[in-house]
């Protein structure tokens, strides 16, 4: 048993010294420390923000980025990365939330120890921040999605068709009735001649886009806000070999919509680009931690690059309107997400 | 219960556990300063280890996880399983949550909570003494079924507005840094600890696991003691679901997701054999104060979550190979 006992605690010994030489070159006192905080790690639209938050680092200066989070998403798993957080006094956190309310009180602890805390992409209850970065707000999405279809129609003219998910998508409708009421006003030859469900279904998007396809031989354009419907509907559009007559557009994920936009059934799409959300959330936080800057409404706060988040009631701000991919950089994209 | 004649079958296993005992106690010793070398490291590697505060938020790493090692450390020594304990605490934590919907208060929930556990732990254990399934088969199954009625409920939803007196369940504290939970966690260490080393039942739990034949032979209802152990593990497991419920004041389906391993990793690392038959409390409880401070001391140091599940991993079979590596290799020598 003796041998036993040896050849564990030297085990053991060798784990609590590796353990002590990783923490050799870890603090650093004059520096701001930012922890950007993921849903779970290995995601790539989090890795993604992770390379943005490291461009700002370097962009600022003395900031060391701390990119950490769970390994499933749950807010149980975030609260234990947050605890070591505040125990080790960074300066701030930046985090995107599996739970609104649940990450609450520890991020409230984090806060009346001095730690600035903001939230991004999913945001905390304003209780539990000082502010909220979203990637993007409805109204820039209305007008980014049919903005998409009018750069690629000639004199801006011409016949589209939306194929949304569900009927009762609240996301959907809010960006299709903002998408309308800002066509009257600055596309007004565009007509949207229907409005189609695919149910956010493979399947049912490609039969859907199909019918569109007949009903309207002379469509120029399908808009679809789903990144579900938007490869469906590329895909139908090539089968039917009308690539050329008919360009999808609207939300999509780079890495699904490579084929697509290859093919050319997508002149282009749009949706956040997490670099520059990685990018603008590390700034923000940079600012309110160095108190530069105060978070309370009506605040601006300068994003960089990126441009300047207005604060409003609830403490909230958009960064952007959805970033444009097509055939320029959709290889670089397509791998990160 | 039945243990009518005494001395005979006491005898018996006192004769095959002398040296089992003097083991656990080597291997108690040796997770004792492993845990201590881990704590000595932690100290070094980061200045906000030792810190009382901080430390007191690392308990809660663990104490909920380890309620419910309590009662699956007798039942895994009684040689069965339990993997659906962490379905048990979405499905609980959901049935809070839906009762609060109707205006339930805190006593009501928690009543709901640990019912529902039970509950739970009844059905595991009706499949497997009643039906004879394996438990391991029986609860990958309700594994998935608890935490699937989870999903069918809430979707990508959550219940929340949870009353505030039942945060001090999850989120209070007793007397300075020493939590309501952590105060949990060292109660259930002491009755669990009397019930498996101090009493007949406990006895009883160990024959069953060394020999469930023999056992039945010596006159114990061994269907009725497993149908115990798996209504404890369920209400365990209802507990965790109310603090883990009141610390997160949030119920979604996805909530203690993967628990079971962590679960089952504690008991083992604890120096619980698998295969049942033997095993210790305190082996438990050290391995959960490790299992903290090893978590805790790495997310000091930034170690991202799943180096440090490649680490626990480690240690786990570090620990569990290493005696049977010694023995081998010894045996190899001697012969």
């Amino acid at each position: 048993m003796t041998t036993t006992r040896r050849i564990a605690i030297g085990a053991g010994l060798a784990a609590g010294l590796s353990a002590s030489l990783m923490g050799g070159a870890a603090t650093a006192q004059d520096t701001v420390r930012i922890a950007l905080v993921a849903k779970a790690l290995g995601i790539g639209f989090f890795e993604a923000a992770a390379r943005g938050a490291e461009e700002a680092a370097e962009e600022l200066g003395d900031v060391e980025i701390i990119y950490t989070g769970p390994t499933t998403t749950t807010a149980e798993g975030q609260i234990e990365v947050v605890n070591s957080l505040i125990a080790q006094r960074v300066d701030a956190i930046a985090i995107s939330a599996n739970d609104p309310d649940a990450l609450v009180p520890a991020l409230e602890r984090a806060m009346q120890r001095g730690i600035t805390v903001v939230s991004w992409d999913s945001g905390v209850a304003p209780a539990g921040r000082e502010m909220h970065l979203a990637p993007s707000s409805d109204q820039l999405i209305g007008e980014t999605i049919i903005t998409l279809a009018a750069d690629h129609l000639p004199d801006e003219a011409g016949k589209v068709a939306v194929l949304s998910a569900t009927s009762t998508s609240t996301n959907q409708n809010v960006w299709i009735a903002a998408m309308k009421e800002y066509m009257a006003d600055t596309y007004p030859d565009i007509e949207l001649v229907a409005t189609v469900y695919g149910d956010d279904l493979a399947d049912k998007s490609y039969r859907e886009t199909q019918g569109l396809l007949q009903s309207y031989p002379d469509l120029d354009a399908i808009i679809a806000p789903t990144s579900v419907g938007i490869v469906a509907a590329a895909q139908a559009v090539q089968d039917a070999g009308k690539v050329g007559e008919v360009n999808v557009t609207g939300l999509g994920l780079p890495s699904e919509m490579a084929g697509a936009i290859e093919s050319g059934a997508s002149e282009s799409f749009a949706i956040w680009n997490p670099i520059d959300l990685g990018y603008a959330v590390t700034t923000i936080a940079y600012e309110l931690a160095t108190d530069a800057a105060t978070a309370e409404p009506g605040a601006e706060l300068s994003m960089g690059r990126v441009g300047t988040a207005t604060l409003d009631e609830n403490n909230e701000a958009a960064m952007s309107e959805p970033f444009t991919y097509d055939a320029s950089n959709i290889d670089e994209f397509a791998s990160v997400f | 219960m039945s243990l009518t004649e005494g001395t005979r079958p006491r005898h018996v296993p006192d004769r095959l556990s002398s040296r089992p005992t003097r083991i656990l106690r080597s291997w108690e010793l040796l997770l004792f300063g492993i845990g201590v070398l881990i704590f000595l490291a932690n100290t070094q590697a980061s200045p906000y280890f030792l810190d009382p505060w901080n430390l007191s938020d690392a308990t809660f790493n663990f104490t909920e996880k380890a309620f419910i090692a309590f009662a699956m450390a007798l039942l895994i020594i009684s040689g069965e399983i339990d993997l659906s304990v962490a379905g048990i605490i979405a499905l609980a934590s959901t049935a809070m949550g839906w009762a609060l919907q109707w205006g339930v208060g805190a006593p009501g929930l928690v009543a709901i909570g640990l019912s529902v556990g039970l509950l739970c732990g009844a059905v595991n254990g009706v499949l497997v003494t009643r039906l004879g399934l394996p438990s391991i088969v029986a609860t990958i199954g309700t594994m998935s079924l608890f935490r699937g009625i989870s999903y069918i409920v809430l979707g990508d939803q959550a219940f929340n507005g949870y009353p505030p007196e039942l945060a001090f369940l999850g989120r209070g504290y007793v007397f300075w840094v020493i939590s309501f939970e952590l105060t949990l966690f060292l109660l259930f260490a002491l009755l669990y600890g009397t019930l498996l080393h101090f009493t007949n039942f406990g006895r009883q739990i160990y024959a069953i696991g060394n020999n469930p034949t023999a056992a039945t032979f010596t006159g114990i209802r061994v269907a009725r003691v497993k149908m115990i152990l798996f209504l404890l593990t369920g209400l365990m497991s209802g507990i965790a679901a109310v603090c883990l419920t009141a610390r997160l004041g949030s119920t979604r389906p996805s909530i203690a997701f993967a628990w079971e391993l962590e679960i089952v990793t504690m008991v083992v690392l604890g120096g619980v054999s698998i295969l049942g038959g033997s095993g210790s409390i305190l082996g438990v409880v050290i391995a959960a104060l490790v299992i903290g401070l090893v978590t805790f001391g790495l997310g000091l140091l930034n170690v991202p979550g799943i180096v440090m599940s490649i680490f626990i991993g480690g240690l786990l079979i570090a620990v569990i190979a290493l005696p049977r590596l010694v023995r081998l290799l010894r045996t190899g020598r001697v012969t």
